[in-house]
């Protein structure tokens, strides 16, 4: 018998941070001697052992390839990748599941936006517009299609708390813009950003937007129709999913207008050698064999999370940030990055008596898991003149306790540094 | 601190780490590098007074960390009067002794501590950042190299 993901209890389970542990196996283990503290979610996230049971039930028992084979496990393998189709529709509250592409992560998905509409929509002097804040994965494609077209690119800028300023946003949309790509909360800040009201004055010119959800999907719920942004992007490895998928929501008129980025098997209806006419949405951006497995882990994934209440996951994460906020008050020295009131669980340090490099390697020798550098966001480093900081991004399995132990050995670590 | 850091952190590079030696610009230099670590976002820039292919004086400014100020502060006091092919020489040294798994010799004694960073194997591009800026100088003084910023990837 084998499990796909459709057959998980949807009941909504109680808010219990032991028994979610629990679920995650990796929690369990220790580093360096020292009961492991996992505070790196926002570079990935640890994965629920229904997650890895669905990887190996499908190598196990129907791993074949998608939309070709006609045999029994082909088709069971089809059938779990389009039902993982529907559980994203559902997450998302897209119109329809043929609006769910299937990419292998975020940064896919936006160098396939950045491809296709540098290829009919961009033109020299268009301008697109990003913001202080983007991962380099909201950056470096877009600065590449600016090179193919001629586009320029424009930065929102942000204020001294890490948050979006909105006026000069809403200035800089102009009769030039062709399109506006926002990340809706900072990896680096954690901040939350108020994207609809970006959206909607976007759509008062017409301006088409793109939204990265990476680190937002897996804190907040989602709900692309009533946000009416026209793609929405997201990685399943920080959603608690396997690495090596993503998806592209894209509103079915767009991903019908836009090109395909890349050609292959599974994305054409008929190849001859004169010319090949390509698949409807999703399939067109769906060149070659996806990550099969991947994509069934990832639906697993999601039916994982949606056992719980959104709200009861916000709630408790705003009592880690409490928490967070209340020790970073009575610790000296110490420079936050990423003031906002509106913001998830994400801490961003800058010490200036040890080096965040140091605080990683010493903090990780004490069973922290957190990391130090630029976290793929420089120009916000430069805006707010620091090298690197040091981040500690939890999730919903993190516990009260976990942030205790990290601020008290924080002060011990750089004590015995002095 | 964690015993099992005590390899990485010894007295001699907490020192050097936080009181970096040669850490100024030398004015007048005939060369300056600036050397960068993507991973981590650390940079500094080096700077030689070369003179009849000898290393008058060396010098560099940065911000990194304990490992990466150390080793630059280790490495600039030890190439003061050196020869450029002795400090092509050294940096080769350094080099291997840092990279290589069996190699764990160095001649020069007091850049022997650094060997310990060997064991942290992601913190060794901390410890050869600014020989990188290094070896990149020596390339362009002998006229084979013309990169403006070095980078550890």
């Amino acid at each position: 018998m084998t499990t796909s993901p459709q057959s998980f209890d949807l009941r909504t389970r109680p808010f219990d941070t032991a028994a979610i542990r629990a679920d995650f196996p990796l929690l369990a283990r220790h580093v360096h001697g020292q009961p492991l503290i996992y505070f790196d979610n926002a570079a990935t996230t640890q994965k629920p052992q229904v997650v890895i049971d669905t990887l190996q039930q499908f190598y196990c028992h129907y791993n074949a390839n998608v939309h070709r084979g006609l045999h029994a496990l082909s088709e069971q393998a089809t059938a779990a990748v389009e039902n993982t189709r529907h559980i994203i529709q559902r997450f998302l509250n897209a119109n329809s599941a043929n609006e769910i592409v299937f990419t292998s992560g975020c940064t896919h998905s936006l160098n396939t936006l950045a491809l296709a509409f540098s290829q009919r929509y961009l033109r020299a002097g268009d301008e697109i517009l990003i913001s202080t804040m983007e991962h380099h994965a909201n950056i470096v494609p877009w600065q590449m299609a600016c090179q193919r077209t001629g586009a320029i690119l424009k930065v929102i800028p942000i204020n001294d708390l890490g948050e979006l300023d909105i006026t000069q946003g809403l200035a800089l949309l102009t009769e030039k813009t062709r399109l506006v790509s926002l990340v809706q909360v900072s990896n680096t800040l954690g901040t939350i950003n108020p994207i609809q009201a970006l959206i909607t004055a976007a759509h008062a010119h017409q301006i088409p937007v793109i939204i990265d959800g990476a680190q937002a999907v897996a804190h907040l719920p989602v709900d692309v129709q009533a946000l009416n942004c026209d793609f929405y992007v997201f990685s399943g490895h920080k959603i608690f999913g396997p690495t090596g998928t993503g998806i592209l929501y894209g509103k079915q008129q767009w991903l019908e207008k836009l090109p395909p980025a890349f050609g292959g098997g599974d994305m054409i209806e008929t190849v001859s050698f004169e010319r090949s006419t390509y698949a409807q949405p999703p399939h067109k951006f769906e060149a070659g064999t996806p990550n099969i497995a991947g994509i069934i882990g990832l639906g697993a994934a999601i039916k994982y999370l949606q056992q719980f209440r959104f709200a009861d996951i916000e709630q408790h994460e705003q009592q880690l940030l409490l928490r967070a906020n209340h020790w970073l008050a009575q610790t000296e020295n110490v420079q936050l990055i990423g003031n906002s009131s509106h913001k998830v669980p994400v801490i961003s340090l800058y010490c200036e008596d040890v080096h965040p490099h140091d605080l990683s390697t010493l903090l990780d020798y004490e069973g922290i898991a957190i990391r130090a550098g630029h976290h793929c966001t420089m120009p916000l480093m430069q805006r707010f003149n620091v090298p690197a900081t040091v981040r500690a991004s939890m999730s919903f399995y993190n516990t009260l306790d976990e942030v205790d132990i990290f601020f008290t050995k924080l002060k011990q670590v750089r004590k015995q540094f002095q | 601190m964690n015993p099992d850091l005590r390899a990485l952190y010894q007295e001699t590079i907490l020192d050097h780490g936080k009181n970096p030696r040669c850490f100024k610009i030398i004015e007048p230099h005939t060369h300056a590098k600036q050397g960068f670590n993507p991973v981590c976002g650390d940079q500094l820039t080096l700077f030689l007074d070369v003179r009849d292919q000898h290393i008058h004086d060396i010098s560099f400014q940065g911000k990194g960390c304990a490992i990466s100020m150390a080793s630059a502060s280790m490495m600039s006091q030890a190439l003061k009067g050196f020869s450029i092919a002795q400090a092509e020489t050294l940096f080769q040294q350094f080099h291997s002794a840092m990279t290589d798994v069996n190699v764990n010799e160095l001649t020069h004694p007091k850049l022997k501590v650094l060997l310990g960073v060997k064991g942290y194997p992601n913190r060794v591009k901390c410890a050869t950042l600014a020989w990188q800026a290094l070896e990149s100088l020596l390339k362009s003084i002998q006229g084979t190299s013309t990169t403006d910023v070095v980078c550890t990837e």
